[in-house]
């Protein structure tokens, strides 16, 4: 017998007749580029289903005959209204091919996968967000949470770093925040160009201009590996604590499900147990950083 | 763990033990042969393996050990998940066919790492098509009465015995198998297929007299109890042992490649030359070849030889046994048998443990 798989659902427990590697199908409702190299891709599920992920998940995308990548779920379940957002750098096969996809065309999905982050814990607290470069993917989708939910929190600051003003995801919405005056965001660039009149410098270059109260701060990194010791190391000499750090880190993935191994760091799997972690739990760990 | 029968004295007879001689067993087989899929050790040039048989003079059930565990019975080196059409995108699932199979003559020390498999593919998220292939296979273990080799430390891992995991274990008592019941199922195959009667008085001496006699045949080759082997690795993430390894090391994968215990693998997807079907395939992988956790942009979590080397000994000595309560490594000596530059387990877990005695690190 042939059956064509449905949507998978999250899942709580352990269901025996589904195939945890086989995807549904979810059809690309939109595309819009924000750089030579980055798309965005709003995705539908069939039947108006929601994703019901939380901010952090992420989806393993398919290309039929390419292969399957995992990819951060970046907009905010707040605006989940039966569609959802991925931001994929164009990098290597599968992403290539997810470029190549036009409006109509269809992706395999699993997930949403991992443990994202426990924003409802954030509440009354001031945010200090961090990402670098593609990292502001998967924070883009607790950035618009917390906006969309905005009097729940205290502060809310972004500190934001590309390699040059050309690599900026998502201008039109640094724009809107940097206009709001419940949001400070703040950019900085390796390299200026003509144009660019703001900051230079790496992203902890930004950490100087900002006061914080740490004792009631949350500190949110997600960059490129070698950015995460250094943003560290502002943020505990900001004095916030071990366990209001959050890190989401990247690993390679394969299966999504804590089987294939590819994703361990020391005895953890980060599809699993991650990728978002409070850096209490993974200071020790000697692979994690 | 405790020896299976030491305990089965001749005043115990309500354990129920099975005797089937050694041309019941023959003809047993042969009546599994037309219902089964029937696996089982057969000679090679270079070694055995566990291979389909036709008839069961291929079988023998007395051999040192295979190159490679049962376990690719389970998890194929190359296997399809699924088929897919580019055309609409569709996933088909053509739902695995594994027919009915018999795997005999397991030992105990892959009787374990099965263990291992099940609760790896079983735990957490099912993986159907790990279990859908365990499901539909009884195993037929057999009591190990020697060593396979040099290279075997079963008995330091606790695993020259076993007292679950099987459908029916054996133990050779000479002209006849002892047969211990594991399962209703396996009692069902004996049942059906086999003329088997239960032991007598005798008959249970003797397999007390043949258990008794193997244990001491086999050495203990680590030089601490295996309860300690975790926390030996906890404290040998800064060994310089690892550095050593990683410069012998010719990143070959072979290690992991024979190991009954290693589960890790690799998804692609190929197109058929219609362009437009194809199925996605999942093989096996090792944490030992270079790209194994290398991401995008190119950056390697893992990019020296020494700190694929440390993370395969930690899976093998403490991860696993983290994860899934059960030893990364049952003792069985094929990687130290296959790794062409002598990295062996035993060697590596004795010289953490003197470097830990020594404090030299
Ligand atoms: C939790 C998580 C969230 C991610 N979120 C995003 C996101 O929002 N946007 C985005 O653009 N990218 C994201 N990535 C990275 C993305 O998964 C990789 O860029 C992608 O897998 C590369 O696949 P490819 O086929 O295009 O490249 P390939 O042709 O496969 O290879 C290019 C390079 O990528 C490495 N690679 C291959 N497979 C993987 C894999 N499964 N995981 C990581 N690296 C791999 C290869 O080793 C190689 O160095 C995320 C990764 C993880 C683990
Ligand atoms: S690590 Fe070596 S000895 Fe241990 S189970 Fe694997 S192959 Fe056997
Ligand atoms: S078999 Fe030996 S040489 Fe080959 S990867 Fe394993 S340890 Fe290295
Ligand atoms: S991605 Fe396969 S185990 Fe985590």
């Amino acid at each position: 017998m042939v059956t064509i798989a449905s949507y998978p659902q999250m899942q709580t427990g352990t269901i025996m007749d589904r195939d945890i590697y086989a995807p549904g199908l979810g059809t690309i409702v939109n595309i819009r580029p924000l750089t030579s190299l980055e798309k965005v891709f709003t995705i539908q599920l069939p039947e108006g289903q929601s994703l019901g992920h939380r901010p952090g998940q992420f989806m393993e995308v398919s290309v039929f005959g390419i292969g399957e990548a995992p990819i951060s779920i970046s907009s905010s379940p707040s605006r989940s209204n039966g569609t959802f957002e991925l931001c994929a750098r164009k990098v290597g096969d599968v992403t290539t091919a997810l470029h190549n996809l036009k409006v109509g065309d269809k992706v395999g999905l699993r997930g949403p996968f991992g443990r994202g982050f426990p924003y409802e814990n954030f509440r009354g607290k001031d945010i200090l967000f961090a990402p670098g470069g593609l990292g502001l993917a998967p924070l883009r989708s607790l950035i618009n949470q917390v906006l969309d939910e905005r009097n729940l929190y205290g502060r809310v600051i972004i500190l934001y770093g590309a390699r040059n003003p050309g690599e900026l995801l998502f201008k039109d919405e640094l724009k809107a925040w940097s206009e709001r005056d419940d949001v400070e965001l703040m950019l900085t660039v390796d390299r200026g160009d003509e144009a660019w009149t703001g900051n230079v410098g790496v992203i902890t270059t930004l950490f100087k201009f900002i006061s914080i109260y740490p004792r009631n701060t949350v500190a949110i990194t997600c960059g490129p590996p070698v950015m995460y010791r250094f943003v560290l190391m502002e943020f505990i000499g900001k004095g916030i604590s071990e366990g209001n750090i959050y890190l989401s880190l990247e690993r390679k993935m394969k299966c999504g499900v804590g089987k294939c191994g590819h994703c361990q760091i020391n005895n953890i799997y980060a599809c699993q147990s991650g990728p978002v972690f409070p850096y209490k739990e993974i200071k020790g760990l000697e692979e994690a950083l | 763990m405790a020896p299976l029968y030491y305990s089965i004295t001749t005043e115990e007879q309500n354990v129920s033990l099975t005797i089937l001689s050694k041309s019941a067993f023959q003809e047993f087989v042969a009546r599994l042969l037309p219902h089964y899929r029937v696996v089982g050790p057969v000679p090679h040039d270079i070694g055995y393996s566990f291979e389909e048989i036709q008839d069961v003079t291929e079988l023998r059930m007395e051999y040192p050990t295979t190159i490679l565990p049962p376990k690719k019975w389970f998890l194929p080196p190359k296997e399809t998940l699924f088929k897919f059409t580019r055309k609409n995108g569709g996933v088909i699932q053509d739902p695995p066919e594994t027919p009915p199979t018999v795997i005999l003559g397991v030992h105990t020390c892959d009787l374990h790492a099965i263990q291992l498999l099940d609760t790896v593919f079983s735990s957490g998220q099912y993986d159907v098509h790990y279990m859908g292939r365990r499901k539909k296979t009884l195993i037929i273990s057999i009591e190990c009465l020697s060593p396979c080799d040099e290279h075997s430390f079963c008995k330091d891992m606790g695993t020259l015995t076993a007292d679950e995991g099987y459908d029916l274990h054996l133990t050779d008592l000479g002209d006849s198998y002892a047969i211990d019941v594991g399962t209703q199922a396996g009692a069902d195959l004996l049942q059906n297929y086999s003329s088997s009667s239960v032991a007598t008085k005798e008959e249970i001496q003797k397999l007390n007299a043949v258990i008794n006699a193997k244990w001491p045949k086999f050495s203990y080759r680590l030089d601490f109890d295996v309860s300690e082997l975790s926390s030996i690795m906890e404290l040998s993430m800064k060994s310089p042992l690892w550095e050593e390894l990683g410069n012998r090391c010719l990143a070959c994968a072979s290690c992991t490649n024979v190991c009954p215990t290693c589960f890790c693998f690799d998804v692609k997807d190929e197109v058929e030359l219609d362009l437009v079907t194809g199925q996605r395939v999942r093989n096996w992988d090792s944490c030992q070849l270079d790209d194994f956790a290398t991401v995008a942009g190119g950056h390697n979590f893992r990019a020296s030889r020494a700190l694929r080397q440390r993370h395969r000994f930690m899976r093998k000595g403490k991860y696993i046994l983290d994860a899934h309560k059960h030893l990364g490594c049952v003792g069985c000596g094929r990687c130290a048998r296959a790794c062409l530059v002598n990295i062996t387990p035993v060697s590596t877990f004795n010289e953490l443990y003197r470097q830990q005695e020594t404090g030299s690190h």
